[in-house]
C-alpha cells in the first residue's frame, strides 16, 4: 500500500514537472495573444475617444533602452493612460520576442538579416537612431590617428605594442566585446573589414570597457561617441577621419550602425503611434543628440543589412 | 452569563470542527508545497537538460568535442564550440578559493567557538552574517575598482586574472564556510573536549586531535557548500577574469568561467540559434556538476559520527 502511495506520488510529480516544461512553448502561445489584444484595444481607443490608451511591451538592446526609455517616458507624460514597458536583455532577445509575437517591439543593434534564426521577413525595420563608434585607446598610448590596415593588425594580434606604430613603448591591451554583441559585430564588419580579432579581456557594458580602457596602460577597446565626455580616453580618427558626428552623416566615417526597432508585421494603433512619434523633431532633435545618438533624419548615406552604402536621393 | 455560557459552548463545538478542518488544510499545504519543490526542480533539470542537449542534437556538436576542445569561436565562419577553457576556469577558481576560505572559515570558526565564544559570538558571527547580505554586484564592483588595479600594480599582470576572480570569490563564500563550520562545531557534545581535558590534553591539542576530526565531514560539506557558491557565481566574477577564452598560462593571467560566458552572451544571441544553444549546454554543465557537489555533501553527511 505505501509502495503504491510512493509510486503514485511520484507518478503525479513527474506529470507536473512535464506539463511545467512543456509550458515553456505553451506559454508563448498565449503571450501572443494577449499582446495582438493589447494592440486592438490601442486602434479602438484611438477612435472612439482622442485621447490614446493602452500599453506596449518593448525589449531589446541594452544599449538602446534608455534611448527608447526616456522617449517613452515623454510619450506617456502627454498621454497619461498609455502605459510603455521597455526592458533591456540584449538584442537577440529582443529579436527572438519580437518574432515569437511576446512583446510589440523589439530594439536590435544590428539587423535582423544578421541573426540566425530570425524569420527577417516577416519584421518590419524601423531605423530609430544612428551611433557611430571608434577605436579608443588609453591616453598615455600616445597616439590620435591609425590607418585602418594597422587597425586590423592591432586587434588580429599581428602588432603587439605600441611602439610599432609611433606610440609608447607599452604592450597592446585588447578590451573587446562579447562574440555576440552587436558593438563587436559592426565594428568587426566596418572597422576591421571582417577580420577576425585576436582574445582580449571582454566585457559587455561600455561603462565598465571605459573604465578598464582609462586605467590600463596601453589598452584599447571601442565604444561608441557619445562615451568621448572627457579625457579619460582618446578616440582614434581612423585613416586621418575623424571621429564625427559630421563625417558620420556624410558616409566618410565608416563605423556606425542603426539602432533599429522591430515589429512583427505592419504597426497599428498605438505602436504605430508610437513609433511615429520616434520620428518626431521631438524626439529625433531633442533626446536622441542628448543620448549621444546621431538623429536618423539627418544621415545623407543609407546602409543596408549587406553593409552596402548609397546616398539618401 | 447566559451568553457566555452559550458562547463557550458554541466555540467549543467550532474548535472541535476546525480541528478537524485544520488538519486537512495544513496536511494539503504541507504537501502541496513539498510537491511544488520537487516539481519545480524535476522541470527545470528537464527543460534545462531539453535545451541543453539541443546543440548536440539539433546542431550536430560532438560532445566530447564540445567539453574537450579549447577553441570557443561561435561566430567565426567555421565556428567551433570548445568549452574545456571555460570548464577549467570554473574550476580553477573554485578550487583556489577554496583554499583560501576554507582555513580561514574554519579558523573563524574554531575561535567562536572554542576559544572566544562569548565575544566570538557578539562579534565575528554578526560580521559575518554582514558578509552574507553584500550583494554579488557589490563584490564585483569593489573588485574591479580595488583589487583589480592592487594586483597590475604590485603583483603584476594586467590586474584582471585568475587571482582577482579567486580572492572576490574566497570572501564571498567565506561566510557560508564559517557558519556552517561553526553549526558543526557547536553541535559536538560537550563531553568530548571536558574528556579530553581530563586525559591532560592542552586546548590545542583538544582542537586538533579531537574535535577537528570529530566534526571532519560536517566541516568538509561547509566547504563543499562554498564551493558549490563558488561554481555557480557569475557577476562578481565577470568583472574582474577578463573573461578571455585562451587558456590561462598563469595565476595573473585572464580566464574566463562557464557563468561568465553565459551571462555576456546570452542576452546577445537568438533563441534557436546555435550559439543561443551552446549556451545552453553550458548551462547543463553547471547543472551537472552542482549535482555532483550534492552528491558529494551527502556521501560526506552520511559519513558523520556523530
Amino acid at each position: 500500500m505505501k509502495k503504491i502511495k510512493k509510486l503514485s506520488l511520484a507518478i503525479l510529480v513527474s506529470i507536473f514537472a512535464l506539463v511545467l516544461a512543456a509550458c515553456g512553448s505553451g506559454a508563448e502561445d498565449t503571450n501572443n495573444n494577449s499582446s495582438s489584444s493589447n494592440g486592438n484595444e490601442g486602434n479602438q481607443g484611438e477612435e472612439k475617444t482622442e485621447e490614446l490608451s493602452g500599453s506596449i511591451v518593448i525589449s531589446g538592446s541594452s544599449a538602446m533602452q534608455p534611448l527608447v526609455a526616456a522617449a517613452a517616458e515623454q510619450f506617456m507624460a502627454e498621454n497619461p493612460k498609455v502605459d510603455i514597458q521597455v526592458n533591456a536583455g540584449g538584442s537577440g532577445t529582443g529579436l527572438s520576442q519580437v518574432a515569437e509575437g511576446s512583446v510589440d517591439i523589439g530594439n536590435s543593434d544590428v539587423f535582423a538579416e544578421e541573426k540566425e534564426g530570425i524569420p527577417a521577413d516577416k519584421l518590419v525595420d524601423f531605423k530609430v537612431a544612428v551611433v557611430g563608434m571608434t577605436a579608443a585607446v588609453n591616453p598615455n598610448v600616445g597616439i590620435k590617428d591609425i590607418s585602418k590596415a594597422d587597425l586590423i593588425k592591432v586587434f588580429t594580434g599581428e602588432i603587439k605594442n605600441w611602439k610599432e606604430l609611433g606610440g609608447a613603448d607599452q604592450e597592446i591591451v585588447l578590451v573587446n566585446r562579447p562574440d555576440s554583441s552587436g558593438t563587436r559585430a559592426t565594428f568587426v564588419k566596418y572597422g576591421l573589414d571582417g577580420a577576425e580579432t585576436a582574445e582580449g579581456i571582454t566585457e559587455d557594458s561600455s561603462n565598465t570597457v571605459k573604465k578598464i580602457i582609462s586605467e590600463t596602460e596601453g589598452a584599447i577597446g571601442y565604444l561608441a561617441f557619445s562615451y568621448f565626455t572627457d579625457d579619460a580616453v582618446t578616440p582614434l580618427s581612423i585613416d586621418g577621419v575623424e571621429a564625427t558626428d559630421e563625417n558620420v552623416q556624410t558616409g566618410k566615417f565608416p563605423i556606425w550602425a542603426y539602432q533599429h526597432s522591430y515589429t512583427n508585421g505592419e504597426p497599428e494603433g498605438l505602436v504605430k503611434t508610437f513609433l511615429d512619434y520616434l520620428f518626431s523633431d521631438d524626439v529625433q532633435k531633442t533626446i536622441l543628440p542628448d543620448q549621444g545618438y546621431l538623429p536618423v533624419t539627418d544621415m545623407k548615406v543609407e546602409r543596408d543589412a549587406t553593409g552596402a552604402l548609397s546616398d539618401i536621393k | 452569563m447566559r451568553n457566555t455560557t452559550e458562547l463557550s459552548s458554541h466555540r467549543l463545538l467550532k474548535s472541535n470542527k476546525n480541528r478537524k478542518d485544520s488538519e486537512l488544510k495544513g496536511n494539503i499545504i504541507v504537501k502541496s508545497s513539498a510537491i511544488i519543490i520537487i516539481t519545480l526542480t524535476i522541470a527545470l533539470t528537464v527543460f534545462l537538460s531539453i535545451k541543453g542537449l539541443q546543440s548536440f542534437i539539433k546542431n550536430g556538436i560532438n560532445p566530447w568535442d564540445f567539453i574537450t576542445g579549447t577553441n570557443w569561436n561561435p561566430t567565426s565562419e567555421t565556428p567551433s564550440f570548445g568549452s574545456f577553457n571555460f570548464i577549467f576556469g570554473s574550476f580553477a577558481v573554485t578550487m583556489l578559493s577554496a583554499l583560501i576560505a576554507a582555513p580561514l572559515g574554519i579558523g573563524g570558526a574554531i575561535f567562536m567557538t572554542q576559544i572566544a565564544p562569548k565575544w566570538g559570538n557578539k562579534l565575528l558571527r554578526p560580521v559575518i552574517e554582514l558578509l552574507v547580505g553584500i550583494p554579488s554586484v557589490v563584490y564585483g564592483f569593489i573588485g574591479l575598482s580595488v583589487l583589480v588595479p592592487f594586483i597590475r600594480n604590485h603583483v603584476g599582470g594586467l590586474g584582471f586574472s585568475l587571482l582577482s576572480g579567486t580572492i572576490v570569490l574566497a570572501i564571498m563564500i567565506l561566510p557560508t564556510v564559517t557558519s556552517i563550520s561553526t553549526d558543526a562545531l557547536n553541535a559536538l557534545p560537550k563531553n568530548l573536549r571536558e574528556g579530553a581535558y581530563a586525559l591532560g590534553a592542552t586546548r590545542w591539542q583538544t582542537i586538533k586531535k579531537v574535535l577537528i576530526p570529530a566534526a571532519l565531514p560536517s566541516l568538509l560539506t561547509a566547504i563543499v557548500l562554498g564551493m558549490a557558491r563558488a561554481f555557480g557565481e557569475a557577476l562578481a566574477v565577470q568583472m574582474v577574469i577578463g573573461n578571455v577564452s585562451d587558456f590561462p598560462n598563469s595565476i595573473t593571467d585572464t580566464a574566463a568561467t562557464l557563468t561568465t560566458i553565459i551571462t555576456l552572451n546570452i542576452g546577445h544571441t537568438t533563441y534557436g540559434s546555435i550559439e543561443n544553444n551552446t549556451l545552453w549546454s553550458l548551462g547543463l554543465i553547471l547543472l551537472v556538476m552542482s549535482f555532483i557537489f550534492i552528491l558529494i555533501i551527502r556521501f560526506l553527511s552520511s559519513r558523520r559520527k556523530i
